[in-house]
């Protein structure tokens, strides 16, 4: 997998989903790694669903929670401002990317660090906070099994939940010998770990400032949640005296008590189990226990874009459980990175277009990555309608190319068939004309019973499949025929 | 690009941020209250199994994570964290504030942790393991909750030894999620407490998807539930 | 009872046979077909594409063709789905509140025909008789949106002489999904590629459906690689009787 600099989220054009999936495609490692890893999740997930009685109980009330939120979302973060104030954290506003980062380095600097231990945050993979802090001489350490084997490899994570799933443990093992200087090393899963929890050990223990992100944050009390497994996270919110935390504005939730249930929803929804590992909550500062200084940095970055659409909306009830990932069967062939957004599969090919905007074809492509199944919307936790935002997300694409394309778009062969194709619809008579021709038009076509090569863009269609010929009487005409009038 | 709406001459990250929520919320009437959109909640609050039931529960998936579990009556509790102890080879033992002391074993060289007498991270990790008990056990999930209070301590104390023996009192275990969320308020409401969920030791399955258990955290969980 | 045809667009030019199966088979039942001849399309593929300001005039045509009708049935989960799930979508796009009153008054009376057969008309039996090892692909819009549920498979199984087998796996979509055959080829004929696998293990002689654009996309990659496995549409299947096998 190459290393992919551009993307949604950095400056310059993105390629489309389509050229990206092309590559991948054709990445057999990748497929089978993929396919075996989705294909499992989702069982283990459906045995983890199929326990709870109330599951369709527990998946309303988590959507009707963050329509709460969403609809006075501006009275809630003004109530979790004042609630970690009052635990004795601070609360910082940042508009976009850059002010978040430079608020972050700010902090990191004012406490003298050059080197940050992080928790994976997908937040600030999106703000690309890590060269940010490169540039300004501060090294971050990821500390996340995954984010790690990622870093030292140069490259972007894949998957929302399992980042280095495109890689297999021979290429893992080779990286740690090569980067971390383990000698001797096996490709036993557990030896890779070793070396991986001795080296980061030491930093956790050096380190001066803790960057994580939240899972969610409580407007009533101030309390920020992390969910994890290997216990890095604990660490990163713990050991260091100070700890900074950003968070998408879209996280916060009402009360305390709402956690059970968001932490029923994410567990089995992610990584299919009952509870997972470690779930950190921490109410602004502790005396004596943990650091000695909280930061929370609330971000907006395109959120309120994403808020103003009122059906685009219901994108940010999204708790990042990955499950519509692990369903997702174009997901599963083509991996994250045709995505070109720190945001891949379903959620991302509707969460990336609205956080950036309409206008750029990298992202405009998105809403196209998907042949509207459906099965997202089954598995989503807090019942994101992703198969509707698609549909009208791909509207807003059409009609800023047709509002603002200029005459060029005028002659877009796609939209000429659109046009035309309305038109022959919504009168029978040309339809009907339309049949006709279209049923002599094809013999240049049809050799042999059969269309072998369709032209311009629908020759994709024939790369791959026969087409039939159009029959030689339409059911309209053999009704004629045979019923007369209606 | 949106016109920015200032109270002074130049608007505030957060005075920005929150004119723009209020633009893209406009279509919310203004006298809808947070409380106006209905929650429903149709799910289970509470269980209504038999104690031992959710006992045993508890003691299985909590099983299932890869602790070692193990049900004592009150009685054998001293003598069982002894020899659990001794067969881990435990000789440098952390130990919470408040810690029952009748339950420490003699011969240990123990590691007191208190308000006044913090011990250092270096000495934490050079320990062979930290005996607490907890604030909650979950049976639906087979989780133990820290509240960092009564013998359970500062969050450290738990994350950097080896070893967690963790002793949980029957009547500690709730039956549901819900139930457990409902008995921290007070902790977390009144006093902002840190809580620590903890459900197995700590596992990894970044490698090929193969579970890996132990990265960061103890790597070794036991637990003791006691009658 | 009375119905009026739905023959979609698509099946009306490439799929007739699936009309004439569909009135067959609902006139057997005892159903009095109508077939309005203003019909032409309900809008589904301008509208999933991103051309919804061309589909509206679609949308309103439709609800006034069928107008009247009792229940409208089709032999097309995708095309039902798109009227009964989708519609109201439309009306809101086009911001018509009359519009929206009618669709959603016209929602309920839209059927797909196994739906109608099964849930409607309460039959499940239609004295088929089809003598082929079929194997049933259940379409994303009729399984998810229209919630068909068990239907089809209840009708398949009545008919006599089917060996009917399992499809592996058979909930995933085929790859079809309207314009993405097109605009991403690829990744859908790398979907096809795993429908078309899993078709084979079970070697079937059929693989049926309740959508002909799936199969269309199924079984022109089943034609392209020569398997010799067809497709037929399921209204074909239960149109069938014993004289003609």
């Amino acid at each position: 997998m190459k290393t992919k600099p551009s993307d949604a989220f950095s400056p310059g054009p993105t390629p489309t989903f389509e050229e990206s999936a092309k590559e991948s495609l054709s990445d057999s490692q990748l497929r089978r790694n993929l396919g075996k890893a989705t294909q499992t999740i989702r069982r283990k997930r459906a045995v983890a669903v199929d326990e709870m009685p109330d599951w369709e109980g527990l998946r309303e009330a988590g959507r009707a929670l963050k329509e709460r939120v969403m609809r006075h979302l501006d009275e809630y973060l003004l109530r979790l401002e004042e609630s970690v104030t009052r635990a004795g954290g601070k609360v910082h506003w940042a508009r976009d990317a850059e002010e978040a980062n430079r608020i972050i380095s700010g902090i990191a600097k004012d406490n003298g660090a050059e080197e940050v231990v992080k928790v994976k945050s997908i937040a600030t993979d999106e703000t690309k906070l890590n060269e940010h802090l490169e540039k300004e001489g501060i090294k971050a350490f990821e500390t996340d099994l995954a984010e790690l084997i990622i870093q030292l490899a140069g490259e972007t994570s894949s998957h929302i939940l399992v980042p280095a799933i495109h890689k297999n443990r021979a290429e893992i093992r080779e990286l740690f010998m090569e980067r971390l200087g383990a000698k001797d090393l096996s490709d036993s899963p557990s030896d890779l770990t070793e070396v991986a929890r001795l080296y980061l050990r030491e930093k956790f223990l050096a380190a001066r400032v803790g960057i994580s992100g939240a899972n969610f944050a409580v407007a009533e009390t101030g309390t920020v949640c992390v969910v994890e497994s290997e216990g890095n996270g604990r660490m990163c919110t713990t050991l260091p005296p100070v700890l900074v935390t950003l968070m998408g504005i879209e996280k916060v939730i009402p009360a305390w008590r709402d956690f059970e249930v968001f932490m029923q929803l994410l567990p089995r929804s992610s990584t299919a189990e009952r509870m997972n590992p470690y779930t950190s909550f921490w109410t602004g500062v502790s005396e004596g226990d943990g650091p000695r200084e909280f930061h929370l940095v609330l971000m907006d970055n395109g959120r309120t874009d994403v808020l103003a659409d009122e059906i685009g909306r219901q994108t940010l009830n999204c708790i990042r459980c990955s499950a519509c990932l692990n369903v997702c069967p174009v997901y599963e062939r083509t991996g994250g990175h045709a995505y070109n957004s720190v945001y891949p599969g379903p959620i991302g090919a509707i969460l990336t277009p609205q956080l950036v905007g309409i206008g750029d074809p990298g992202p405009d492509s998105l809403p196209y990555a998907s042949s509207l199944c459906g099965a997202c919307y089954q598995v989503c936790p807090v019942k994101i309608n992703i198969p509707e935002v698609l549909v009208h997300l791909r509207g807003k694409v059409t009609r800023h190319k047709q509002d603002r394309g200029g005459p060029r778009q005028k002659l877009d062969p796609e939209n000429i068939a659109m046009q035309t194709a309305a038109r022959v619809f919504s009168d029978p008579q040309l339809y009907e004309r339309a049949q006709r021709l279209a049923r002599v038009g094809q013999w240049p076509f049809a050799r042999g019973g059969s269309i072998g090569r369709l032209p311009g863009r629908l020759a994709g269609w024939t790369a791959v499949r026969d087409l039939k010929p159009i029959p030689q009487q339409t059911f309209r005409e053999w009704w004629k025929r045979n019923r007369g009038s209606v | 690009m949106e016109a920015e709406q200032g109270f002074g001459l130049v608007a505030t990250a957060k005075e920005t941020i929150l004119w723009r929520i209020r633009y893209a919320t406009r279509d919310v009437p203004e006298e809808e209250r947070p409380e106006d959109v209905s929650v429903e909640r149709e799910y289970r609050k509470g269980d209504e199994a038999e104690r031992e039931e959710i006992v045993a529960r508890f003691a299985e998936r909590t099983a299932e994570y890869e602790a070692d579990v193990h049900r004592v009556g009150h009685d054998e509790l001293p003598r069982t964290i002894e020899e659990v102890l001794k067969r881990r080879d435990v000789r440098r033992l952390v130990i919470p504030p408040y810690f029952p002391r009748e339950w420490i074993p003699e011969g240990l060289e123990t590691m007191h942790d208190a308000a006044r007498s913090r011990l250092s991270n270096k000495e934490l990790d050079e320990s062979d393991g930290v005996l607490t008990g907890c604030a909650l056990g979950i049976a639906q999930t087979g989780t133990i909750v820290l509240d960092a209070g009564r013998a359970q301590g500062r969050r450290a104390l738990t994350l950097l030894p080896d070893y967690h023996l963790c002793v949980v009192r029957e009547r500690q275990i709730v039956g549901l999620v819900p139930e457990a969320f409902a008995g921290l308020e007070r902790a977390v409401e009144g006093e902002g407490r840190a809580i620590t969920f903890v459900s197995g030791p700590s596992a990894t399955s970044d490698i090929e998807l193969d579970r890996v258990e132990g990265v960061h955290g103890p790597r070794t969980l036991e637990v003791l539930i006691v009658g | 009872m009375r119905v009026a045809l739905f023959i979609t667009c698509f099946n009306d030019t490439l799929f007739p046979e699936t009309g004439r199966a569909t009135v067959e088979v609902l006139e057997r039942l005892g159903v009095e077909v109508d077939f309005p001849y203003a019909q032409t399309c309900c809008g589904q593929m301008h509208f999933n594409t991103g051309y919804q300001r061309e589909a509206i005039p679609l949308v309103r045509r439709f609800v006034e063709v069928f107008d009247g009708y009792e229940a409208i049935v089709a032999p097309s989960g995708s095309c039902v789905s798109m009227v009964r799930e989708l519609y109201p979508m439309a009306a809101d796009f086009a911001g018509d509140g009359r519009l929206a009153e009618k669709v959603e008054e016209l929602g309920p009376r839209v059927f797909e025909l196994s739906e109608f057969l099964v849930k409607k008309l309460g039959v499940t039996d239609v004295g088929a008789y089809y003598p082929h090892r079929v194997t049933y692909h259940p379409t994303c819009h009729s399984m998810r949106m229209l919630k068909v549920g068990d239907a089809p498979l209840e009708l398949l199984r009545n008919v006599r002489g089917i060996d009917l087998v399992e499809l592996s796996e058979a909930e995933e979509c085929c790859g079809f999904g309207g314009t993405f055959a097109i605009k991403n080829a690829d990744t859908s004929a790398a979907m096809l590629s795993d429908k078309i696998r899993r078709v084979l293990d079970t070697e079937a002689e059929i693989c049926t459906a309740g959508d002909n654009s799936c199969l269309m996309h199924i079984g022109g990659g089943l034609g392209r690689l020569r398997t010799g496995v067809e497709t037929v549409h399921l209204a074909q299947i239960l149109a069938s009787k014993a004289e003609e096998g």
